[in-house]
């Protein structure tokens, strides 16, 4: 098998270069915080926009989770860290070269930079040959990987280095210092004086003495005074500087493009599972979803809101899971109940869920299937746009007629409150009529809503509520459950706290 | 080098002693902080603070002080933290202090100079600022370990000119010990490196190339030892200052090499002052290590003096209370320690150390003849003596267990594993529990800590209920802890709780009783239902204020 890419088991599959930035729905289902947190501190390897381009077809989403899967096992996700700890290290390592001034120094941060990434090559293929690897993708980068690592370039390569560097830390020299005027010269053997301090006292010691340490600033680049001595160290060793010159002029950049990319691309995968590792020992589930181009069932147990979760981790909570679940004939779900009860961020993680789906990654969740959508569209309350002659009604129906047009039965669409801003029978008769047409399209659909008559269409709407806690209902379960929408259960309940319902008013109002 | 004049193999734990002197003479002279790095209560046991208030130990710790910091701190821990079930340790120490009883001065002698080392260590202080640096380290060893060095040399001549005088096996020991390891050839290799660390013929150090081919890993190496003569000295001078004139870089003269390997030099400008402080700074480099041997080995000379002035302590401590006990003419005597399964306490003439000094008199002594007798129990008239002759006994077996001499003509008792005290206490407002609720916890914690062989004293104990109850409490806990090999010496007004002893178990328990004449002679007796709480009150408020009059006695 020939390794092209880790994140594209077929390169037809990578995006096109023309798309870049994030998608229209992002900042609307808040994957835009999730995105941000992901890749916070990779900034060097440019993930987002593989975060910003979904999957189209199953095998590729299948090529991911099994590469992901493999990358849960500790140890080969600590081997893929310090392979990306070496990395960054040639990388910064070329760096410092290009900033010193003095010759010697910057053949010996190349030469480093050489070393560390000799080492890196030969600790991952070490250490991938030692852990079992079920994924295509990963064996095929450890077939190629074992192939560059055994050919003679790559010998030759870490051969020299080696010699190099065990010559150069073999360099001994003395020095010299008499008031104003310095020697250079070879080492000569002559004693340690502070051991031999050390031992005519050695008999006095009753334990262990504090020891005074020293902070000398240790700056990268040598002083001209350390540069005067550093030229003559080289006069000591000619020979051998004279190697390390030839070394650096004959290699320009002795890195493998391909291990590069490699370097780069598997931090999608790193990304995303440090991401949810914290949030996975604070108890909350992941999982691989099975993904379908098929209608029929879509569920998910155990699902929250990921961005809420990066959140709330902050503060040590955890969000309330909430569960779906869409059989035969059902399409679309009606969020009713009320306020500040959770409706929202359910219906983003509806939203989020299908997005990383769709991205190969496992997704909140204990069990999930979820559909391949082709198309994501997001219709969120917009803030009212100055400049724009519209109303706020019309603007609703204009988007939401954009994304009509644009769905086909593949699409997923995430409603939120829409037509709030009209009377409720308007209100009433334009849902019905957006509700027929997302029915005549038959695909999936959450719709966060007011008005009750949306939850009770046909059989393809299945209607779900946010709950209070039957004793408080000022306090909120966040959980959102599938139920009859009956405003009245939250209104009643309220009234009850204020002793205002019927029979109560009847009891305190004397006759 | 240890001194080990507490231990035959063992150090004393010599430092939280010293720390806390120098703590409280900071404070009384109220000279910077000092911070603590050692726990205050490290080799003092966990009722140290009981004890002391129980046995009235603080009189004995500032007698033996004579305002001294540290004797009074490391008697502390050697009274407080004794030893248990080690006879032979307690036969050492009471070897050295004869030797020391009988040469006073020598002992003074040796303390004075320990003192002295302490001193200069402050009249040596190096600021945090000056201690980042390696040269100014380096010079404050250098000053530093002259000062010691002749300190060290008086050692010397104190060990030589004494050695023969004392025949204890520690101080033997311990002469010997600095005659073998401060020795004349050591002393002058002392001297000599201390001169050549002054460094006045340059700096030779060794480096390797670290990170970025930056010279790294200095070591200063000691010059090879080579004479130079005259001449050779002026051809060297004279190739220096051709090497100035040219500045630039040359190959060193093929003289001057000192080996074969080619010598590459360079001069400073005269005017590069970036240049001189970069030479500084390597310079500071490659002494570092040196500076930081150098100040280690000061440490080390400077915990010496410190573990020598704590063990001498001890016994200047003894030295003191022995003289503050003579100018009474109260006797001590050398006890007797016995194993402790074997239930031995014989005394004669045994007197409260503590009391007596704070007394114009000479105190009461009192005789028991209490081998193999598992409980004491001491009762009779108010202040009678029992709580003082309670404490004496307490005090002369932490004494004993120290090493130390003993209040008395005569001392022969079992070691103890530990030394307990429970008395009766003052009632406290703010107390939430009860007075019983406070006595039981206190016994609780007692009994988390006792272990069979221990010895307990207890003070009027759960007298704060009735008596039947008191009783009651008391003996099931005593004979709990009795049949746990646990020795008890009881001063108690609890008839019931006496009796009861008396009817079961008169075979292993010594009564003892106050007598009601203040004469504050125990003498052996069995309990009585009175305590002639009643001859006090009468003492006190005079017949007259008194209503109520004995039968038995108006019938006299």
């Amino acid at each position: 098998m020939t390794f092209r890419s880790i994140l594209f088991r077929d390169p037809g599959d990578r995006p096109s270069g023309g798309q870049t930035g994030a998608p229209n729905f992002f900042v609307d289902l808040n994957l835009d915080q999730i995105v941000a947190a992901i890749i916070a501190g990779k900034e060097e390897y440019d993930l987002a926009p593989f975060f910003h381009a979904p999957l189209r077809n199953l095998e590729a989403i299948e090529f991911r989770h099994d590469i992901m899967r493999d990358l849960e096992q500790p140890e080969l996700f600590n081997h893929i860290g310090a392979f990306a700890r070496n990395m960054r290290a040639v990388r910064d390592h070329f760096a410092q070269a290009g900033k010193l001034r003095h010759r010697l120094q910057q053949q010996a941060w190349f030469l480093d930079a050489a070393d560390i990434y000799c080492d890196a090559v030969m600790k991952l293929l070490k250490d991938m040959c030692s852990i079992s690897l079920n994924s295509y993708g990963l064996r095929a980068f450890l077939d190629h990987l074992a192939d560059y690592a055994g050919a003679a370039a790559f010998r030759s390569l870490f051969q020299q280095v080696k010699q190099l560097k065990a010559d150069l830390a073999a360099i001994r020299y003395g020095t010299l210092i008499q008031g104003t005027r310095v020697d250079v010269r070879l080492y000569e053997g002559e004693p340690d004086y502070s051991a031999e301090v050390l031992a005519t006292f050695e008999r006095f010691r009753q334990g262990e003495a504090q020891g005074y340490k020293f902070d000398f600033s240790e700056p990268a680049e040598v002083n001209h005074i350390e540069a005067q001595i550093l030229d003559r160290v080289a006069l000591l060793y000619p020979e051998l500087f004279g190697e390390l010159g030839r070394f650096c002029a004959d290699m320009a950049d002795f890195r493998d493009q391909t291990l590069v990319a490699f370097d780069r691309e598997i931090q999608f995968y790193v990304a995303y599972l440090a991401y949810i590792g914290p949030l996975r020992e604070r108890g909350l589930s992941f999982c691989y979803p099975q993904a379908t181009a098929e209608r029929g069932e879509i569920y998910d147990y155990e699902a929250f809101d990921l961005a809420l979760a990066g959140r709330l981790a902050e503060r040590h909570q955890t969000p309330v899971c909430n569960e779906f679940h869409l059989r035969g004939p059902e399409r679309i779900i009606v969020v009713s109940g009320p306020n500040q009860g959770g409706k929202t961020t359910f219906a983003r993680m509806f939203g989020q869920l299908h997005y990383l789906a769709a991205l190969g990654c496992p997704i909140p969740g204990r069990s999930a299937r979820l559909t391949l959508a082709d198309r994501l569209f997001t219709h969120f309350e917009r803030r009212e746009n100055m400049g724009d002659l519209r109303g706020k009604l019309q603007d609703d129906l204009v988007r939401i007629h954009g994304i009509l047009d644009a769905a086909t039965p593949r699409s997923v669409i995430v409603m939120n409150e829409i037509f709030s801003s009209t009377a409720l029978q308007d209100a009433i008769v334009l849902g019905k009529k957006v509700a027929a047409e997302i029915m005549q399209l038959d695909l999936y659909c959450v719709w966060v809503t007011f008005i009750d008559e949306l939850a009770s269409l046909g059989q393809k709407t299945v209607s779900m509520t946010s709950t209070v806690v039957p004793d408080s209902p000022a306090e909120r379960t966040y959980k959102i459950l599938r139920r009859p929408a009956d405003g009245l259960a939250y209104a009643m309940s309220i009234a009850e706290k204020y002793r205002l319902t019927r029979d109560m008013i009847i009891e305190r109002i004397p006759s | 080098m240890k001194a080990h004049l507490l231990h035959r193999d063992s150090e004393f734990d010599w430092r939280p002693p010293l720390e806390e002197a120098a703590l409280r003479e900071a404070a009384r002279n109220g000279r910077r902080n000092q911070t603590r790095t050692c726990d205050p209560q490290r080799g003092l046991p966990w009722n140290a603070e009981t004890l002391t208030a129980d046995l009235a130990l603080r009189t004995l710790f500032e007698t033996m002080a004579q305002d001294d910091d540290c004797v009074f701190e490391v008697s502390r821990r050697v009274v407080l933290g004794g030893v248990s079930g080690d006879i032979d340790t307690i036969r050492y120490r009471q070897a050295v202090l004869q030797d020391c009883l009988a040469h006073p001065a020598v002992i003074r002698e040796l303390y004075t100079v320990a003192v002295e080392a302490t001193a200069e260590q402050q009249r040596h202080y190096l600021g945090s600022f000056f201690a980042r640096y390696p040269d100014a380290v380096l010079r404050h060893g250098i000053d530093l370990l002259s000062a010691m060095l002749g300190l060290l040399r008086k050692l010397r001549r104190i060990a030589d000119a004494q050695a023969g005088n004392f025949t204890s096996e520690g101080a033997t020991k311990f002469f010997a010990m600095l005659q073998r390891d401060l020795d004349d050839e050591y002393l002058m290799r002392v001297q000599r490196d201390l001169d050549e660390l002054k460094l006045r013929e340059g700096v030779l150090l060794s480096a390797a190339l670290g990170k970025g081919n930056r010279g790294a890993n200095y070591v200063l190496r000691r010059f090879p030892q080579r004479p130079m003569n005259w001449w050779r000295r002026l051809a060297d001078a004279l190739d220096r200052l051709v090497l100035r004139c040219r500045e630039r870089i040359e190959v060193c003269p093929a003289r001057l090499r000192p080996q074969a390997s080619p010598v590459y030099s360079f001069a400073l400008h005269p005017r590069d002052e970036a240049g001189a402080r970069a030479l500084a700074e390597l310079r500071n480099r490659g002494i570092a290590l040196v500076a930081d041997a150098l100040a280690q080995s000061a440490d080390h000379v400077r915990d010496f003096f410190g573990m020598l002035q704590a063990e001498l302590a001890f016994y200047v401590g003894c030295l003191n209370l022995r003289e503050a006990l003579g100018r009474k003419g109260e006797p001590i005597c050398m006890p007797v320690p016995a194993p402790a399964d074997e239930q031995r306490l014989a005394v004669r003439g045994l007197y409260d150390v503590c009391l007596t000094i704070k007394l114009d008199r000479r105190a009461v002594g009192n005789d028991m003849a209490g081998d193999g007798k598992r409980l004491v129990v001491v009762t009779g008239a108010n202040t009678g003596g029992k709580s003082t002759f309670l404490r004496s006994l307490g005090l002369a077996q932490l004494m004993m267990q120290a090493g130390m001499f003993v209040g008395a003509e005569e001392f022969r008792a079992s070691l103890a594993s530990g030394v307990f005290t429970h008395y009766k206490r003052e009632e406290d407002a703010g107390m939430k529990s009860g007075k019983l609720d406070e006595e039981l916890s206190r016994m609780s914690e007692i009994v988390d800590h006792l272990r069979p062989g221990g010895l307990l004293l207890l003070n009027e104990s759960f007298a704060a209920t009735n008596e039947r109850e008191g009783s009651e409490v008391a003996r099931q806990i005593m004979t709990a802890l009795l049949d746990k090999q646990i020795r008890i010496v009881c001063v108690t007004h609890l008839y019931e709780l006496s009796r009861g002893f008396l009817e079961r178990d008169a075979d292993g328990t010594l009564f003892l009783r106050a007598e009601r004449d203040r004469t504050f002679k125990l003498l052996e007796g069995d309990p009585l239902p009175t305590s002639y709480g009643e001859d006090l009150y009468r003492d006190i408020f005079g017949d007259r204020l008194s209503r109520q009059v004995d039968l038995p006695a108006a019938a006299q």
